[in-house]
């Protein structure tokens, strides 16, 4: 059988779908519940053999349509990069607050992208952010935490 | 009937309510655009403002709110494939590939036109048929929902691209997987949650739309290299603004309009049915009735692609105005904001509300449709204005389209979980979609998960058990055929084709 990364996808899935349907078979539901047509449990099990049926069909059948994935094309590192900057960026957005984190984060994304026009970084950066800032926070009355300005008693 | 059109009228063609929609199709618009800022939040902004007023204006305003913040996700959908509400995911398949091919402008001018088009017919279908209609929504019962369901489902999964039939039921399976996180509706059991508290009210829709269309978009075109605005770059700004839709494409419009306003307008009559369903089964029907030539270009910028789901979202919101006004019963979450305040201004809606409050119930009507005119007139010579976001630099985009992303998501929920969760979800989505399996359906499923175990429960319960109940009833077996006849079809069609 010719392996190819949809049918790993799919196997992958097949497992998933495996383990979903253990953890639906090991929800709690009230002892009175047990027995009834339809309780907590009912639908994520039949989910579960959803899962199991559709991709097991996927890894029995041939596939017409092979999809061809050029890793070499692939512009890992970036990407990589972009995503660590998010997770950074998530980490912190709560602890230090959305005006600094939100426009490092930017600023951070522009220059990984490969921009080196600093003053349009810094222009659709900081007062872009503070810009859309006041018009969640300001006029639309939409609450955003903010330790970093509030410190510096920019908010109240 | 004349004369209750002559009241609305009358109330609706005030200077004040002129006003009232104008602001509203304005803010609706700004705020529609925003991620994870929907018409219902729009809406709920709008209450406090609303009780200044009397209730017709107060309802007037909130009506031009809804449709400028519909017609605003519609544009954050076709520039940015970020589509900030279900109702407006479907136009992103065709919508947002258009924008890529240097057509931003007359994309939203297709789905400006079109939600015009079907706003229109559904306002004249809602004049005439809005009290019989409200009869034939309450015939529906659980186990019709439940067929309904399996049937946009199956109709997304079928009408997906050549041979992708099983990756697309895959994709079913994972959206309803996602959607059965968090709390048994009816019992409260935690399911899927792993003790996590974060989890308890299960994965939001913004989320997960988020994720798997904006964020994955992003690191999509990051991760192959792909410039999003090439096609805008090879043509000037006028070009890329422009609004001009061509004869053969009007033609087209012309085909797709009516039918899908009728799907919309039915759809949205249902009780909690509602614009999503109505537009994916609007590009479902849409794909099946063109020519083999035609379907091609679906999810490659098909002006039929665009058109219906426009069409039909927008002929759905007037449709879910007659289970409110004529029943008291919402047919989306947006109207059951606005029965909420039509509860405030002490209105009681249902079948006595046309017989008590006639100037209410005409000047809504009427005032939704002086509200589509002026949503045209405000947005289309605003177009090439809007359009030119596809002409930023992909190096400036993409951090804006994440920023956004993560922005939508924060505002909701004020954690850092929901934000990891939406990196995970947009890593394993990039990961599908390099293999080609499609994300609409997954979306869809997400979006009918709760939905459609509700109605199973029911059915089930109803039936102490037994299967019988997808027989049952005529209404259920006739959807349930029309879904067997799809599949039959489409593998008819697989089969002719590889012969």
């Amino acid at each position: 059988m010719n392996i190819n990364t949809t049918k790993i996808i799919s196997l992958l899935f097949f497992i998933f779908s495996a383990f979903y349907l253990y953890t639906a078979y090991q929800i709690q539901v009230f002892a009175f519940d047990e027995n009834a047509p339809f309780n907590a449990r009912t639908f994520p099990i039949y989910l579960g053999y959803a899962g199991l049926f559709f991709s097991g069909l996927k890894l029995i059948l041939t596939d017409p349509n092979t999809i061809k994935v050029e890793h070499k094309n692939l512009e890992y590192k970036k990407t990589g990069i972009l995503i660590l900057i998010a997770i950074i960026y998530g980490a912190t957005i709560l602890k230090v607050g959305y005006f600094l984190t939100t426009s490092l984060f930017l600023f951070a994304s522009y220059y990984f992208l490969g921009e080196r026009r600093w003053v349009l970084m810094f222009l659709l950066s900081f007062p872009f952010v503070a810009a859309f800032m006041y018009l969640l926070h300001g006029i639309l009355d939409i609450y955003l935490r903010d330790p970093f300005l509030q410190l510096i008693g920019v908010m109240g | 009937m004349i004369e209750g059109i002559l009241i609305g009228l009358t109330t609706a063609l005030t200077i004040q309510n002129i006003l009232m929609v104008m602001v509203g199709c304005f803010f609706g618009t700004i705020i529609g655009m925003l991620p994870g800022l929907g018409p219902m939040t729009a809406i709920a902004l709008m209450i406090p403002i609303t009780y200044g007023f009397d209730p017709a204006t107060g309802l007037i305003l909130m009506a031009g709110v809804y449709y400028g913040a519909v017609f605003g996700g519609s544009t954050s959908s076709i520039l940015l494939n970020a589509p900030g509400v279900p109702g407006t995911v479907a136009t992103s398949f065709d919508g947002y590939p258009m924008a890529q091919q240097g057509k931003a402008g007359k994309a939203l001018a297709i789905a400006a036109w079109s939600s015009f088009a079907g706003g229109t017919l559904s306002a004249i279908y809602l004049l005439f048929m809005a009290p019989s209609l409200s009869k034939v929504s309450l015939s529906f019962r659980s186990p019709d929902y439940f067929a309904l369901m399996i049937l946009g489902l199956t109709a997304i999964a079928a009408f997906s691209s050549k041979g992708q039939f099983l990756k697309a039921m895959m994709m079913v399976v994972l959206g309803l997987m996602l959607a059965s996180v968090g709390q048994d509706s009816l019992s409260d059991i935690t399911r899927f949650t792993f003790d996590n508290m974060n989890l308890t009210d299960g994965i939001s829709f913004v989320l997960v739309v988020m994720a798997t269309f904006a964020m994955s978009e992003a690191l999509t075109i990051i991760l192959k290299r792909n410039d999003p605005t090439s096609a805008a770059k090879q043509v000037s700004l006028t070009e890329l603004g422009s609004i001009k839709i061509n004869k053969e494409e009007r033609t087209k419009m012309y085909k797709t309009i009516p039918r899908s306003s009728v799907i919309g307008f039915l759809i949205g009559v249902l009780p909690g049915a509602g614009a999503t369903i109505a537009s994916f089964l609007a590009y479902g029907m849409e794909r099946n009735v063109v020519s083999d030539e035609e379907k091609e270009k679906f999810g490659k910028g098909s002006v039929n692609g665009l058109s219906a789901p426009e069409t039909a979202n927008n002929a759905a919101c007037s449709g879910s105005f007659v289970p409110m006004l004529t029943l008291g019963i919402p047919g989306s979450g947006t109207t059951a904001v606005m029965l909420g305040a039509l509860l405030g201004f002490g209105v009681q809606p249902g079948p006595r509300l046309y017989m008590t409050n006639p100037e209410i119930f005409w000047s809504i009507i009427m005032s939704m449709y002086i509200g589509m005119v002026i949503l045209l007139i405000l947005n289309l010579p605003l177009i090439p204005y809007i359009a030119r976001i596809l002409a930023v630099p992909k190096n400036y985009l993409i951090p804006l389209i994440l920023f956004f992303s993560v922005t939508g998501i924060y505002v909701m929920s004020f954690n850092n979980f929901d934000i990891y969760l939406m990196i995970g979800i947009a890593v394993v989505a990039t990961f599908l979609r390099l293999y080609d399996f499609p994300m609409p359906p997954l979306i869809l499923s997400f979006v009918l998960g709760g939905l459609m175990e509700e109605n199973l429960r029911r059915s089930l319960l109803l039936s102490n058990g037994s299967w019988e109940f997808l027989w049952d009833r005529t209404l259920t077996a006739c959807i349930l055929a029309t879904t067997i006849l799809i599949v039959v079809w489409h593998i008819y069609k697989t089969f002719k084709k590889k012969n």
